[in-house]
């Protein structure tokens, strides 16, 4: 397999060679792949579908069904950031929804929505474990708690001046 | 494993261990309803209508997915589990169209079945029920999202199953829909089994939809005409201005060899019957030189009078016949019977599409040898030699998918291509196309005879220290190699057989004499006293012309007439129509073939579906035929040969033995021991059956056939109950057939091609045209 032309970088072609003997059966590692590709990719793409359904030993139609099962897996582009307002009860109850309905209307963007420059894309999604420091948004990987509108305001201009950089 | 005791319903059952409860349960009769779950396909536990109540459970459990163990006490009905199962109904009406008036499940729907049952008629739902437009898939697979419950039976089966995973299901929650692999369209191998083993009407079929409702059909179970499996296929018929049309096939009975099994050409290919081009009229060659209907009398007496005039001046060596793959096991002999002893000639023959009478010969003598189509659903290994059975024997390929999957059992493929089922096998190894018989002399041990690999010694290791072996081989093995192989799997301890050749009954058009040099039972030509005392007239003594030889003589003048019965050899041996100018042509068919368009006369014929009889499969099961549908105008291949028999004045009563006394008795003989009385009657006495009434019965001369060829004198009951039963291979008494031609020409049919007769399948042709087909013919054969 690691001879084979890959889309992905070497680094993440040889974790995959390893992910598929890891498990009883090469199938499991479907899942995990599809995860890793898409940090790496952006998003899950044609290309991607058809690589990691070569990869894993199942035909492309079975990638998409799992893929399509996930709503963190994604099978378009989006933003740089993805902010990621949680209004679950906890966060509900500290202000998620204000918080979200304040992101949209700074960001000009709804929900699954992107911003023209493509730096932001925004989510509303279901408890991301953060309930002790509602209300709590997560940008790609990094968690923002205790929020109210100003200090959003704080965090999405940090991610703006890193964008520039 | 060991058993387990539990109460179900306040009765105390037993059960395996391991045994799932809802198995459990519907074996001693107490049937607990789903949706989802599918007998020998993967639990799902989707639907969550088998739910029952288990003491010390603390909700409600679905019983598919959980075993019996000891001391477990159930309650399926209660209540509680009413009030589940009526949630769950209703849950699943929610989107579901009411439009069972028009959909196809209508009337064997499970989920109408359910509603009647658990009453969920009344929805609670104020919402809009979400319509999606029907789709269509490929040629024969119509998809209704909304009448969709979601119970994966078409993903499983087509993935376990069919092992094409075809179909999965995409998102999630109420936004589930099954998908087809290519977005809006199938790209399968086109068998149906997921419109068949849907519960409700969301995959609908091509040739059916909109067309009927099941009660509306008889339904009558018969064999597949096509290949060489003889699958079991239930017809659904109804009365036409022009006799009685099919308008499906399935199995849903799970009846037969095949269970719940069909492919594209026994679900679909039943629509040649009405194919525009059947002849429904007889037609003979005119002076001007071209075809023209006449009348049945008319076509019958001219044939008679010419046969019988070409015999009396030229002798029956100017005469030849070749049969048919394809007609019933009566029909094959009747055909050798006339030939030889109306006709005098030994000059028969047919397409081989196998090597059976080396097959016979070398399992004489050694009982229990040859494989059913069941075993290889049991066997514990199988070795696969030549053939693809994926393509030309898809009913095997089920048997040996769904044993490999529910058993484990170990598949060894040896074959020139990349044959799909080595997907499914334990160890493989890719032969030279012409290695197949030094390959079976390495097995045998021979290091000398194929030039080995590490690979293709541990294969024959592996099968060497198998103690239980199911050899099937396809026509590349013939004569002496099969013969090697035999020997070869007799040194094992216990091996069993089984010989791939191509049509419905190829193995019984060889069993009943259609053969220049052998009788039925493969008895020698030259050893016909018992044939020739029951014929009451001598038969011919020298072996015949085969059928490439017949050709060659009608080329030079020698071959003054030619009967051909379901064949298109001119077609399939690429015979220069000339060489047939000068020989007095009958052909027997449902169309105008190449070689029906060069006869002087042709009989429009009866296919399979439109007579009854037995037929034989590759493998040895002998199944009945029953008629299922007719078309006005046409006769069957035996009332034609009987017409004609009488009108050339032979008596039909010495060809078939009907009625009371094939030999005139007025007492004055002294019993079958002297031979004098007659046999027939007696034996049909001794055997508890009553005389056939009829000249056209082919029961009359099934009685024969079981008298005269030992192997297939085996118990009726089981055959008319409608299930196979096995020959006894053993018992055929064949001599060495060393040196012998063997003649094979396979078929190379692959799934959508079924001989001259797929031609005249317009479904067949439309799924071979459409994009939708996985494997695509590489050319269209012809028979």
């Amino acid at each position: 397999m690691a001879t084979e032309t890959t889309i992905f970088s070497p680094e993440l072609a040889a974790r995959f060679d390893k992910l598929v003997t890891l498990y009883p059966v090469r199938r499991s590692a479907l899942v995990p792949m599809l995860l890793y590709a898409q940090d790496e990719v952006g998003y899950i793409s044609k290309a991607v579908v058809a690589e990691v359904a070569r990869r894993v030993g199942v035909l492309e139609n079975d990638v998409v069904s799992v893929l399509s099962y996930y709503s963190m897996l994604r099978t378009q582009p989006i933003g740089k950031f993805n902010v990621q307002v949680c209004t679950n009860i906890c966060c509900m109850l500290r202000g998620g929804n204000e918080l979200f309905e304040h992101c949209k209307k700074r960001l000009g963007i709804g929900h699954k929505g992107t911003t023209a420059d493509g730096v932001f894309s925004l989510e509303e999604v279901e408890c991301i474990g953060a309930c002790s420091w509602a209300p709590a948004v997560q940008v790609n990987y990094d968690f923002h708690e205790n929020l109210t509108p100003e200090s959003m305001d704080k965090v999405l201009e940090e991610y703006r001046e890193k964008a520039q950089k | 494993m060991a058993d387990v005791t539990f109460t179900v319903d306040g009765k105390k059952l037993t059960a395996p261990a391991g045994t799932l409860l809802i198995e459990a349960c519907r074996k001693a009769g107490i049937e607990i309803p789903a949706f989802c779950y599918y007998p020998n396909l993967s639990l799902q536990a989707a639907c969550r209508m088998c739910v029952v109540r288990i003491e010390k459970m603390p909700k409600l459990q679905t019983a598919c997915t959980t075993v019996v163990t000891e001391g477990m006490a159930v309650t399926t009905e209660s209540d509680e589990v009413k009030q589940s199962r009526k949630a769950m109904v209703e849950l699943v009406l929610g989107n579901h169209p009411l439009d069972c008036p028009v959909c196809d499940a209508g009337g064997e729907c499970e989920l109408q079945d359910m509603t009647f049952t658990y009453g969920a008629h009344e929805s609670r739902y104020v919402e809009i029920k979400q319509h999606r437009d029907e789709q269509q898939w490929s040629p024969v697979v119509f998809f209704d999202r909304p009448r969709c419950i979601m119970c994966y039976r078409c993903v499983r089966v087509c993935a376990e199953g069919m092992d094409v995973w075809a179909l999965a299901v995409d998102n999630r929650g109420v936004s589930s829909v099954i998908a087809p692999n290519e977005g809006d369209s199938l790209l399968c191998e086109q068998c149906g089994m997921c419109i068949d083993i849907c519960p409700v009407g969301a995959l609908t079929s091509g040739t059916y939809r909109y067309k009927t409702r099941p009660w509306e059909m008889n339904h009558v179970g018969t064999i597949c005409t096509h290949c060489g499996d003889g699958c079991k296929t239930t017809l659904g018929v109804r009365p036409v201005n022009d006799g009685v049309e099919i308008i499906r096939g399935d199995n849903r009975d799970k009846s037969g060899i095949n269970g719940d099994f069909l492919c594209v050409k026994g679900r679909y290919a039943f629509d040649f019957a009405h194919h525009e081009g059947r002849l429904t009229k007889p037609l003979v060659r005119q002076t001007d030189g071209k075809l023209a209907p006449v009348s049945w009398e008319h076509a019958i007496d001219f044939t008679a009078k010419k046969l019988r005039e070409i015999r009396d001046t030229r002798g029956g060596n100017a005469i030849g016949v070749i049969g048919s793959n394809r007609t019933t096991n009566e029909e094959a002999y009747l055909l050798q019977k006339f030939a030889r002893s109306v006709l005098g000639t030994n000059n028969i023959d047919h397409h081989r599409t196998a090597d059976y009478t080396a097959f016979a010969a070398a399992l004489k003598d050694k009982p229990g040898r040859e494989a059913s189509l069941r075993d290889f659903a049991s066997a514990r290994a199988i070795l696969l030699l030549g053939n693809d059975p994926t393509n030309q024997h898809p009913g095997l390929a089920w048997q040996i998918r769904t044993n490999v999957r529910l058993n484990r059992a170990r598949l060894y493929v040896a074959n020139h291509e990349d044959v799909r089922l080595r997907r499914q096998a334990r160890a493989s190894v890719i032969l030279p196309s012409d290695g197949y018989a030094s390959f079976v002399s390495y097995l045998g041990g021979n290091d000398g005879a194929f030039r080995g690999s590490d690979l293709t010694a541990s294969f024959r290791d592996v099968i060497r220290k198998e103690e239980s072996l199911l050899i099937a081989f396809g026509s590349e093995l013939r004569g002496r190699d099969i013969q090697a192989l035999v020997d070869f799997g007799l040194s094992l301890p216990n091996t069993k057989f089984a010989c791939l050749g191509d049509y419905v009954n190829s193995r019984g058009a060889a069993d009943m004499g259609l053969l220049p040099d052998l009788l039925p039972g493969y008895i020698p030509v030259s050893a016909s006293t018992q044939f020739a005392e029951e014929y009451g007239s001598a038969l011919p003594a020298q072996a015949g012309l085969d059928l490439i030889q017949m050709f060659d003589a009608a080329g030079q003048g020698d071959l003054a007439a030619l009967y051909i019965v379901g064949a298109n050899p001119v077609s399939r041996y690429g015979i220069d129509p000339s060489a047939l100018k000068n020989t007095f042509l009958v052909v027997q068919d449902m169309f105008l073939t190449e070689t029906a368009a060069l006869a002087d006369v042709v009989f429009p014929a009866a296919n399979l579906y439109e007579k009854a009889g037995t037929v034989t499969n590759t493998y040895g099961d002998l199944q009945l035929v029953k008629k299922a549908s007719d078309r006005a105008g046409v006769r069957t291949d035996f009332e034609i040969v009987v017409r004609v028999v009488d009108k050339m004045g032979a008596d039909p009563k010495k060809l078939v033995p009907f009625g009371k006394g094939v030999r005139a008795d007025f007492g004055q003989s002294r019993g079958a021991e002297t031979g004098e009385a007659d046999r027939h009657a007696v034996w049909l006495v001794a055997n508890h059956l009553e005389p056939k009434l009829s000249p056209f019965d082919p029961f009359a001369v099934f009685d024969e056939i079981q008298r005269l060829v030992p192997a297939y004198n085996v118990p009726r009951l089981n055959l008319l109950l409608g299930n196979d039963e096995h020959l006894k291979s053993e018992l055929v008494q064949i001599e060495s057939v060393a040196g012998r031609r063997d003649l094979v020409l396979p078929a190379n049919d692959v799934l959508y091609t079924s001989g001259t007769l797929g031609r005249y399948s317009a479904k067949l042709e439309e799924v071979v045209a459409s994009a939708t087909i996985l494997m695509k013919p590489a050319e269209t054969a012809a028979d």
